[in-house]
């Protein structure tokens, strides 16, 4: 339905919110807007679109399978990082999704205990999160020290994408698991039952009652996970022992090239293309929902 | 008539706590049945066991002479109507009715027909694409019925339906739901703590009170044969004396000796006496079988109400005559109007006006409250 008669609100209540006004636009709107205005601008500050042609144009060569060739390189490493960023926010769905199901039926006590275990990884930096994965992978690192142990052929990860995808999932993991749990901790259990009652056996009831209803928890995980592992760096530097170059390590690059107006444009493309995805999904889930 | 659901020896507790004590109850076929009893009496566990989403400590649920005790829900051949209806907020009319047919499979058009007709019985066809939730509370308990009756259920479970509904519409529901009951010909499970509700639409009651089935019978049983002095207090408004059995059809209470119409009690038994309290007739003074002065007259439309205490025992008696405060007034009792119950453990604990609370006895409650 649509509300025609937007209150506006009292003197008092507009009052009240001003804090808040003043911190959003100075913190979120203004550094936004200078993102904007550094990537349409040259180093001398006049109005370029140079900055976004480089991204869509600018080519490097490769040696791939002992072959020369030449490539869009920004487009490729965007690729790179939204295929890595994709097949990690899938394996956190596929994942968390049943974690978070189970948390949310279990009693209040074991809810709170099991929430505050996911979270506690959350309270270290990522940058420690990423060395202590780099001494697990290592091909002398802790797992291959396991594997041995047990008879087993030491395994080589490091360096490799699913060394990568490791590190991302580990740490965005939580962010999957959280919206989606708070949607399936709100859901009316007496809806399950009703579903039970009508027909419905667990399969039914998860396909048809639960998995509608935690629509919107899931898509704030994939929004959650999706958007920092496609943008992230350094977690390939380390677990991927920089063969894998991704997006956030280009505008890393950049920026501590002293390329600012580079670094901005890629970060300004990103962005665009992140609204675009999410509007679009958006869309997509919102008329699956509301009838 | 065919038994369709028996329970047998039902016990259950939750942590230690005995919810269902020694429950044994037949359901049989056609019957619009009313579990009745205040919150915590048992009642909703007790439907919640017929519908599978509860499964006993002890005893067997029996559907049509087969042991379910272990089917879960989704196999019963048993609805339930959810208290807060519990629809589905993400599909519209349409779908939640159809829910559990697209979950037979069953063919597209087919569906549409029973849908329909569904919707046609519970009078909301042209609310198809209607979200439930700009639904008021009644339409939305309307569609709650449609989708559990449109699988045509041997039984259907109505876990306090009407309680959410404002008392207007109650009445209009509880009329309709009798309709569709005598329609369907289904067997109608009711769980309500409103004994009026109960009353005015089952055929037969189920009084329940901590875990214990008080009492079966028709309304007109319950209300005039109660079984205990929980049931003559839960079910309409009594006053309840102790007496004692002088003999056959003689009892003695509030210091006089009357005429009954009960026997069968050994002689000199304690007994609970019911007396209802539009069964009082109002005389002068030195006609009455009992004396006694009013302490409170509130007028209700069809009669007052007023409290009358005898003895320091508060009586309350409906009348269309109108007396006044601090009246002394006699009162006459018919010896049918006089139902005498065995002592049970709810002796004492009901029947007593004195603590009935209206502006005008405040006074006298204060006053009563000081003496103890």
């Amino acid at each position: 339905m649509r509300n025609k008669h937007t209150s506006r609100g009292s003197l008092v209540q507009r009052l009240t919110l001003a804090p808040y006004s003043v911190w959003a636009s100075f913190f979120i709107i203004v550094p936004l807007i200078f993102v904007a205005y550094y990537a349409f601008t040259d180093s001398e500050f006049n109005f370029t679109f140079e900055n976004i042609t480089r991204f869509f144009t600018a080519t490097s060569s490769v040696t791939e399978n002992g072959v020369d060739k030449e490539v869009h390189t920004y487009l490729v490493i965007f690729g790179r990082s939204l295929k890595l960023a994709v097949i990690s926010t899938i394996i956190c769905l596929i994942m968390g999704y049943p974690i978070a199901y189970i948390i949310s039926r279990a009693s209040a006590r074991a809810q709170k205990i099991m929430i505050t275990l996911i979270m506690i990884p959350m309270w270290m930096n990522f940058l420690i999160r990423t060395y202590a994965w780099m001494t697990i992978l290592q091909d002398t690192g802790i797992l291959n020290g396991i594997l041995e142990s047990l008879g087993l052929r030491p395994v080589h990860i490091i360096g490799t994408e699913a060394a990568v995808v490791i590190g991302m999932v580990y740490d965005y993991f939580p962010y999957m698991i959280l919206p989606i749990y708070s949607v399936m901790a709100k859901m009316d259990i007496r809806l399950i039952e009703a579903a039970r009652d009508l027909g419905c056996n667990s399969v039914g009831v998860l396909r048809r009652v639960i998995w509608p209803l935690s629509l919107p928890g899931v898509i704030s995980g994939i929004n959650m996970v999706l958007i920092p592992s496609i943008s992230t760096f350094y977690i390939s530097q380390k677990l991927g022992n920089g063969m894998f170059y991704l997006i956030g390590d280009a505008i890393e690059g950049q920026y501590i090239a002293n390329n600012l107006h580079f670094a901005a444009a890629i970060a300004f493309i990103l962005m665009v293309i992140l609204l675009v995805c999410m509007a679009l999904l958006q869309r997509a889930t919102s008329r699956k929902t509301a009838v | 008539m065919r038994k369709i659901i028996e329970l047998k020896n039902i016990t259950k507790a939750y942590d230690g706590q005995v919810v269902l004590d020694n429950i044994n109850l037949d359901i049989y076929d056609n019957e619009f049945l009313t579990l009745l009893g205040p919150s915590g009496c048992g009642k909703t566990t007790t439907l919640r066991l017929i519908g599978g989403f509860e499964s006993a400590d002890a005893g067997d649920v029996i559907f049509l002479g087969e042991n379910i005790n272990d089917v879960p829900p989704y196999k019963r051949n048993v609805n339930t109507v959810f208290q807060r209806y519990a629809l589905f907020p993400h599909l519209n009319v349409f779908e939640n009715v159809a829910f559990p047919l697209r979950e037979k499979k069953v063919p597209r058009d087919e569906i549409e027909q029973k849908v329909q007709d569904m919707l046609a019985l519970v009078a909301l066809t042209g609310f198809e694409n209607r979200s439930v939730t700009s639904l008021s509370g009644g339409q939305q308990q309307r569609v709650a019925i449609a989708r559990a009756l449109i699988s045509r259920p041997k039984v259907l479970l109505l876990d306090e339906p009407l309680a959410a509904l404002d008392l207007k519409l109650r009445k209009d529901m509880q009329a309709e739901l009798k309709k569709i009951q005598k329609a369907t010909g289904i067997t109608f499970v009711f769980v309500t703590h409103d004994q009026e509700e109960a009353l005015s639409m089952s055929d037969t009651v189920v009084v329940m009170s901590e875990g214990r089935i008080q009492q079966i019978g028709t309304p007109v049983d319950i209300y005039n044969e109660p079984e205990n002095a929980f049931v003559a207090d839960f079910i309409g408004e009594s006053n309840i004396l102790d007496g004692v059995m002088l003999s056959d059809y003689r009892v003695a209470f509030s210091g006089h000796v009357f005429d009954c119409v009960d026997s069968g009690f050994s002689k000199r038994e304690a007994v609970d006496v019911v007396v209802r309290p539009e069964d009082v007739d109002i005389v002068a003074e030195d006609k009455g079988m009992l004396k006694g002065v009013v302490t409170s007259v509130t007028f209700l439309g069809v009669h007052y109400e007023i409290i009358v205490d005898i003895n320091g025992f508060k009586w309350m008696i409906q009348t269309t005559d109108f007396v006044d405060v601090d009246e002394h007034i006699g009162l006459y009792i018919e010896p049918d109007a006089i139902h005498i119950m065995k002592k049970s453990e709810y002796s004492g604990l009901y029947g007593d006006y004195s603590s009935f609370s209206n502006e005008l006895d405040e006074l006298s409650d204060a006053e009563s409250e000081s003496e103890e």
